[in-house]
């Protein structure tokens, strides 16, 4: 992945979360309190309009700059989750204009390290790094196969549906929130099926 | 869905413009920020901050001013606000003699907290953070969300702050309150988000949730609504198992938007009458709400003398104001 994959990514992303911002914010009124559609759909709208500031910047700064823009815009705890995410791709990238397989390995582990710690949580407990962790655990030192990546996703966000939430609001309700898929973990998915799009579009 | 606003997207940042408007003496917008700064504070003193999603209003820019917060920041509606904004918060409040930062126990507000703090350690400024955690409608103290009892939680530890105090007296005093301070909600109507446009959840005319926080989000359990007295009843005896010392108490109930003082006030007397301990303060009135829930919560203070006379300290904010 280069920068202009890279920026890409960003704008299926934003594009892909505002078609489903109902639906994402109609999954958290089940387990939270049903804003989860708004926000991201707000905080991608602040990447995508920072995107052409941004293109000269290495990937690593690239990152950085989506990283902290979703801390600020999209708030909540999504906000320093998938800030995070990004800030920690951006640390491991720092040496890298192109993401091969290597590097998309250690990136990966570096974000769901991140997300674990700032979320004082791990896998299993029905958020997005239910989605975050296997797909990270895809990656290996070849060229990845973006299918089996995005099938990772998909499958990852659909078993938080029977997953006792641990963490968040959801927590709350404990055994009630079996049945329900983590809205975190659907726009988890959204992100890496936009990555995959792109990837399979740019051809690697 | 009926709402006097403007543009649903931008109705956080017009709250806080006409806040500012009619209490221009007292309080301040910092520029390019949703954070409420207080107009003038004593030098040498430890900021106070405070902060989360809106919608619970007067809370916080209500509540800054002598006596009580330095600063407030306001996310969107039920949301966290940012890292960045926290951290806008505790560079204005800070006077070199560090920040303390009172957050309710939501993970998107302890993150982006701790995110901030993160940020204003490496800028030098000292900071401590509290967490407040008085719900006890959940049976976890670790998932315990803050509420009402958040707002006497700042008027004490703001109290101490004006007289000169350290930073680690003030995170003191702010966890001694938080270990004695315990609340409970009842609703009778779920909240409408002005950006989502529909009720929270769905709750029959006869029906009341019990043990809600201020989201909208679910309580833990649904029943047959019932009258002032029992509801009295039933808050009283959840929250008071909580306080197991006779200390004297600190009494606070809470509308939560769109309930009449009148039926406050109902609610309140019949409080008073089953509660057989010695009430030292009473506050009724909407000091933490959830839009326009109607409902209210109970919060029980166990005071000392310490906690007492930082109740009864001067205070003079948009909201809360006493000689």
């Amino acid at each position: 992945m280069n920068n202009e994959q890279a920026a890409q990514w960003m704008r299926q992303t934003a594009k892909m979360l505002a078609e489903h911002k109902d639906e994402l914010s109609k999954l958290d009124q089940a387990v939270g309190d049903g804003d989860h559609g708004v926000n991201m759909e707000r905080g991608f709208r602040a990447v995508m309009e920072g995107l052409d500031e941004w293109q000269d910047l290495a990937l690593s700064q690239l990152m950085q700059k989506i990283g902290s823009t979703l801390v600020s815009n999209v708030g909540g705890a999504s906000g320093p989750l998938y800030g995070t995410a990004f800030m920690r791709l951006g640390s491991a990238w720092k040496e890298v204009d192109h993401v091969d397989g290597p590097a998309w390995v250690s990136g990966m582990a570096k974000a769901v390290e991140g997300i674990a710690q700032r979320g004082k949580t791990q896998a299993g407990e029905g958020t997005l790094l239910d989605v975050w962790s296997p797909v990270a655990a895809m990656f290996d030192e070849n060229e990845p196969d973006w299918k089996k990546i995005e099938d990772t996703a998909k499958k990852g966000m659909k078993e938080t549906e029977n997953m006792v939430v641990k963490k968040g609001r959801g927590a709350l309700l404990g055994e009630e929130t079996v049945g329900h898929v983590d809205p975190g973990a659907v726009s988890s998915f959204y992100l890496f099926q936009a990555l995959a799009n792109t990837m399979n579009e740019g051809g690697g | 869905m009926k709402k006097l606003m403007n543009d649903p997207e931008r109705i956080v940042s017009s709250f806080l413009d006409g806040l500012v408007a009619a209490n221009g003496t007292l309080i301040q917008r910092l520029e390019g920020t949703d954070v409420i700064v207080r107009r003038s504070s004593p030098p040498q003193k430890v900021g106070l901050v405070s902060g989360g999603g809106s919608g619970h209003e007067p809370a916080h820019a209500g509540y800054v001013g002598k006596g009580m917060l330095d600063a407030a920041v306001a996310g969107e509606v039920f949301t966290s606000p940012g890292a960045d904004q926290f951290f806008a918060a505790i560079q204005a409040a800070d006077q070199g003699e560090g920040v303390l930062l009172l957050i309710k126990n939501y993970n998107g507000d302890v993150m982006n907290g701790e995110m901030a703090q993160e940020m204003a350690e490496a800028e030098g400024i000292k900071t401590e953070m509290v967490i407040i955690n008085d719900d006890v409608a959940v049976n976890d103290p670790d998932q315990r969300r803050g509420i009402a009892g958040t707002v006497l939680v700042q008027k004490i530890t703001g109290a101490l702050a004006e007289t000169g105090a350290s930073l680690q007296d003030a995170k003191r005093i702010a966890e001694k309150t938080v270990s004695r301070v315990r609340s409970m909600s009842v609703a009778l109507t779920p909240c409408t988000l002005p950006a989502v446009a529909q009720p929270s959840f769905d709750l029959a005319e006869d029906e009341m949730e019990v043990g809600i926080g201020i989201h909208g989000e679910r309580g833990m359990d649904r029943r047959e609504v019932a009258s002032s007295e029992k509801t009295a009843q039933l808050l009283l005896e959840s929250v008071l198992k909580e306080i197991p010392s006779a200390a004297p108490l600190a009494l606070l109930i809470n509308g939560m938007g769109s309930t009449p003082l009148m039926e406050q006030h109902v609610f309140a007397n019949d409080v008073i009458k089953q509660l057989d301990r010695d009430i030292q303060h009473t506050y009724v009135g909407d000091y933490m709400t959830s839009l326009d829930m109607a409902g209210v919560s109970l919060t029980l203070l166990a005071v000392d003398d310490e906690l007492s006379s930082y109740l009864q300290a001067p205070v003079h904010t948009v909201q809360w104001t006493q000689c």
